[in-house]
């Protein structure tokens, strides 16, 4: 997927005209963060299954390379197969070779971040075969050629009418006169398009919550059951998922999915939790004959080992977006990529560069919010303020702010100069601002005095006030 | 916590009290400072300002310029490790000392312990007025209603969201608010603010929009950069809640003007 | 170099270490394998286990009914239908458990154990195997309980034994250990285990709760025993 990450800036700010998102943005944050914290309340177990899933993900993410061979094995034996795969073009030209040998013209598809990522629609829509999203948020994005804006819930910035024009201009072979003013018939709708197309799929493919080792099985988690009708109609299931997805066993997949569904939505456990392993049996009368599994690296591996590891442990909650002051105010879209809110800040540089997403982890004010809340306690702060170290350290800050920066450190270093020029700054600004005791505009607070008054200083460092009265205390002592 | 019995302590050997005023504090708004004192001498302290602090680095250390934040954490260190504790009207100095100077300085033995030798004496003021030295004053009455603005590192990183409003219970027939986004970020953030400032706004916004719902007519804080951002838009946009750091309140100093207005006749 | 040897030799080389055989605490790991915590709404047994099951699953938006005996399935089955002015055609499971059920009970009913089509509005599958934990049901796929019989109907009812509930999650792996090792020459898993909590849902538009996306609107979990 093309990103617009270097365009930030003008991204939130149409975000922020936008009313109609910012009152979906609102719901959401007041919406599911309560819903999570009822679900947290009345699990007592659940901080010390955080401290779980967190331990089982670095012990694999150590063990990476073992856990990945073991999954191999355990796919290969049980019929199916593993295509280890670098990049976003090898994943891509693999998909589609397995579409075009089994003579596919459409292939439904269950959300997956990592589809995102690679831009497998188009690419399979230039090559003559068909994509069909078939999650209702992502279904009535792909009819408006729009990335996802969250990740469980990819069309939350849309309003019913939005989605009602949708249908009204792509399902042309309907009744143009139809009601579709409420959400309920916008469902039904979309449940009857997309049955004839899961019923029609020459190819099933899906993404993975989790690859489990022990057993060489995917991890399928949704609401709407889309994932089970994807794969369990065509002959072909193909799973495309970033090589971090891998627990070692089918307990500590319980442990994660424990967590999971309590941060992202504040459910128990999610509607539809499945494991597939491998195609069918021979006297199953139902399931795929083919099962593949796509295993991607595109970038995870330039992350192992650096201050970045435990980004890996992300399993894709959305809860940090849900709890993101700032994700609240622009949403998802003005992240500019496949990602957004903390997890996305912390993501994005380290698969596309900072060169391109430099504005994400600078864009925060490092509340803490989602290091709290996330379930796999990914120190989320900390490595957006790693990020803003490297790129200081590679000398890619803008001129004037190091500049600023280094007049700075050179003032604070010195106390004594320090509080000279500070008094004198002080004293200025509290004489100019005395009256009001505020300043509505001031040379170089521009970017402050936008939209905020600066409050005037009270006059005088501490400092010299302190030296000032112990020196009249000494005299009045004397 | 063992409060009594410390008060007692305190009788025969009075704890040596460092203030860190913090950078904010020092340039903007000395009062806070001076109300910490008052506060820090009535709970039987000792209070000394070593005057060669400056910035504790935090600027630099959000900005990237690890550098810098090394210098100034090891400034900020030798000037007060040689005190009994270090108190800070500022969750989130207190936190950058607390929090973040030993993994600053994890890569160097030395100055590690160092680091961690101070952690343990330094506290942010509530914090040290209810777990360490409790102030032995009369809190008088504060006749406005009152809704405090959690400051982000303060909670998050040492843990402050009880002792301030323990401390504000305290003053007679203190009417306290709680607003439902009491923990939500104010927008400041140090640099975003000026970095992002549109984002930031909304930010403000939001927050003000909750302390609006509370009724309060005055927002209370533990971090000046917060109590800026959140006067600065609240004049801005025309509204007439006071604000306040609570030091001042606690220490009945409200007679001086709050921030971000000009002095009123009558006082507070 | 392959593509595999390319990205197993990046993260050996991350880790600063060369390929090795897969160390014991992990072959371990994977063969032997251990429950982390279960909470203790998991550990729970008896009558209180079969409550929990119903009073979660009801939470969740299925409803359910408790019959002593497998021969009041059919009256079951058409009460609640007619009750929710449902169509009266079944597609059932071959399981064992039904095999034994005489359907003329209920002459309104006509049954067939033909494999569902999408335009099948009501199915009727026996589960594995039910979690009191969260209110879960349990299907594994089969030649008798085909998956799609729990995907394809609008109505899903869904049969149950009262034994075959669980606490906690860690027991059904157990039991999926202990049946499919018997006869499963390619490892432990079949195909497909499903985890069913409540019948289908999404929030996707507006944010506004709606049943019946793709799955099924409607889950009733027939308890029998």
């Amino acid at each position: 997927m093309q990103s617009t990450s270097k365009q930030f800036p003008e991204n939130a700010h149409e975000a922020l005209q936008d009313e109609g998102l910012q009152q979906a943005l609102q719901k959401l944050s007041t919406g599911f963060p309560l819903k999570r914290l009822q679900a947290a309340k009345r699990l007592p177990e659940f901080e010390a299954l955080r401290d779980q899933a967190r331990n089982i993900k670095n012990h694999v993410l150590e063990n990476l390379d073992y856990y990945l061979e073991q999954f191999e094995d355990k796919v290969t034996k049980s019929g199916g197969h593993v295509h280890w795969c670098r990049n976003s073009d090898e994943a891509r030209q693999t998909i589609l070779d397995i579409c075009q040998k089994a003579n596919a013209k459409t292939v439904t598809k269950s959300k997956s971040m990592i589809g995102e990522e690679i831009a497998i629609n188009d690419f399979l829509e230039t090559n003559g075969v068909t994509p069909i999203e078939t999650d209702l948020g992502e279904y009535i994005i792909q009819l408006r050629h729009e990335p996802p804006s969250h990740i469980i819930a990819p069309a939350i910035h849309l309003s019913k009418q939005q989605v009602a024009e949708t249908f009204l201009k792509q399902h042309v072979n309907l009744d143009p006169d139809r009601d579709l003013d409420q959400p309920r018939q916008l469902l039904e709708e979309a449940r009857e398009q997309l049955r004839q197309k899961f019923l029609q799929a020459d190819v099933g493919l899906t993404g993975a919550n989790m690859l489990v080792a022990e057993t060489g099985s995917n991890v399928l988690v949704t609401n709407e059951g889309n994932a089970d009708l994807t794969y369990g109609v065509p002959k072909v299931h193909i799973v495309v998922a970033s090589l971090e997805k891998i627990v070692p066993t089918l307990e500590d997949a319980t442990t994660v999915l424990r967590v999971l569904a309590r941060s992202a939505t504040g459910q128990e456990m999610s509607v539809y939790t499945t494991f597939c392993t491998g195609p069918k049996r021979p006297e199953d009368t139902d399931g795929p004959e083919q099962y593949h599994v796509v295993l991607l690296d595109n970038g995870r591996t330039d992350l192992i080992a650096t201050e970045f590891q435990e980004m890996l442990r992300c399993i894709r909650c959305g809860a940090c977006l849900n709890h993101c002051p700032v994700y609240k105010a622009v949403g998802g879209h003005a992240y500019g990529w496949v990602y957004s809110g903390p997890m996305g800040a912390v993501l994005i540089p380290g698969l596309i560069g900072m060169d391109e997403a430099s504005h994400l982890p600078n864009a925060s004010t490092l509340c803490g919010r989602c290091e709290s809340i996330c379930p796999m306690r990914i120190p989320l702060p900390k490595m957006l303020r790693d990020w803003r170290t490297r790129n200081y350290q590679q000398g890619k800050t803008g001129i004037k702010s190091r500049y600023a920066m280094a007049a700075w450190a050179f003032m604070a270093k010195r106390p004594k100069l320090y509080h000279g020029v500070m008094g004198i700054i002080s004293s200025v600004l509290s004489k100019l601002g005395k009256k009001y005791g505020r300043f509505k505009s001031l040379p170089a607070a521009g970017a402050w005095c936008e939209s905020r008054d600066l409050p005037a200083p009270q006059g005088g460092t501490f400092i010299q006030q302190w030296q000032t009265r112990r020196k009249q205390d000494r005299e009045q002592s004397l | 916590m063992a409060k009594k019995s410390q008060t007692a302590e305190t009788k025969h050997a009075k704890p040596h009290v460092a203030v860190f005023a913090t950078c904010l504090v020092d340039l903007q708004r000395p009062g806070i400072g001076f109300a910490a004192v008052k506060l820090l001498e009535a709970a039987g302290c000792r209070v000394s300002v070593p005057e060669n602090q400056t910035c504790c680095g935090q600027p630099a250390y959000n900005s990237g310029d690890k550098t810098t934040a090394v210098d100034l954490a090891k400034q900020m260190i030798a000037e007060f490790e040689q005190y009994d504790y270090v108190v800070v009207p500022s969750g989130s100095c207190g936190g950058m000392v607390k929090h973040h100077y030993p993994k600053l300085l994890a890569d160097n033995p030395h100055w590690f312990e160092r680091a961690t030798a101070l952690e343990n004496k330094t506290f942010e003021l509530t914090q040290f007025l209810c777990e360490k030295y409790e102030p032995d004053i009369a809190f008088k009455k504060y006749s406005k209603s009152v809704t405090y603005h959690d400051s982000c590192a303060g909670l998050r990183e040492l843990g402050i969201k009880q002792q301030p409003r323990q401390l504000l219970n305290k003053i007679n027939k203190i009417n306290l608010i709680e607003g439902e986004e009491a923990e939500t970020c104010c927008g400041f953030g140090g640099l975003f603010c000026v970095k992002y400032p549109e984002i930031s706004t909304k930010m403000t916004d939001a927050k003000i929009d909750d302390i609006v719902k509370t009724g309060a007519e005055t927002v209370i804080g533990g971090d000046l950069g917060c109590l800026m951002t959140i006067a600065g838009r609240l004049k801005r946009r025309g509204l007439d809640i006071e604000v306040r750091h609570i030091a001042e309140l606690l220490a009945d100093m409200t007679d001086q003007a709050a921030i971000a207005e000009g002095p009123k006749a009558g006082g507070g | 170099m392959t593509a595999r040897d390319d990205i197993l030799d990046k993260i050996r080389r991350a880790h600063g270490r060369g390929s090795m055989n897969t160390p014991e605490n992990i072959r371990d790991r994977l063969q032997s394998p251990k429950a982390n915590i279960i909470p203790n709404r998991g550990k729970i047994s008896g009558d209180d286990k079969i409550k929990q099951f119903i009073d979660e699953a009801e939470r969740v938006e299925a409803t359910t009914k408790s019959i002593s005996d497998i021969n009041a399935l059919p009256d079951a089955i058409a009460t609640y239908l007619k009750e929710n002015n449902l169509p009266a055609a079944l597609k059932i499971s071959t399981d064992p458990l039904l095999s034994g059920v005489d359907w003329k009970k209920a002459p309104v009913l006509t049954v067939s154990t033909e494999p569902v089509d999408g335009a099948d509005e009501v199915g009727v599958s026996v589960a594995f195997s039910g979690v009191a934990e969260t209110g879960t049901l349990v299907f594994v796929s089969s030649p008798e309980n085909p998956t799609r019989l729990n995907f394809y109907p609008i109505t899903h009812i869904a049969v149950i034994r009262v034994d075959d509930i669980t606490g906690a999650y860690e027991d059904v792996w157990q039991k999926i250990r202990q049946t499919n090792n018997a006869h499963n020459a390619t490892g432990i898993m079949p195909r497909t285990v499903n985890f069913i909590t409540g019948p289908s849902r999404t929030a996707d538009i507006e944010q506004t709760l709606l049943l019946g996306a793709h799955g099924p609107q409607r889950l009733h979990i027939i308890l029998v025993g």
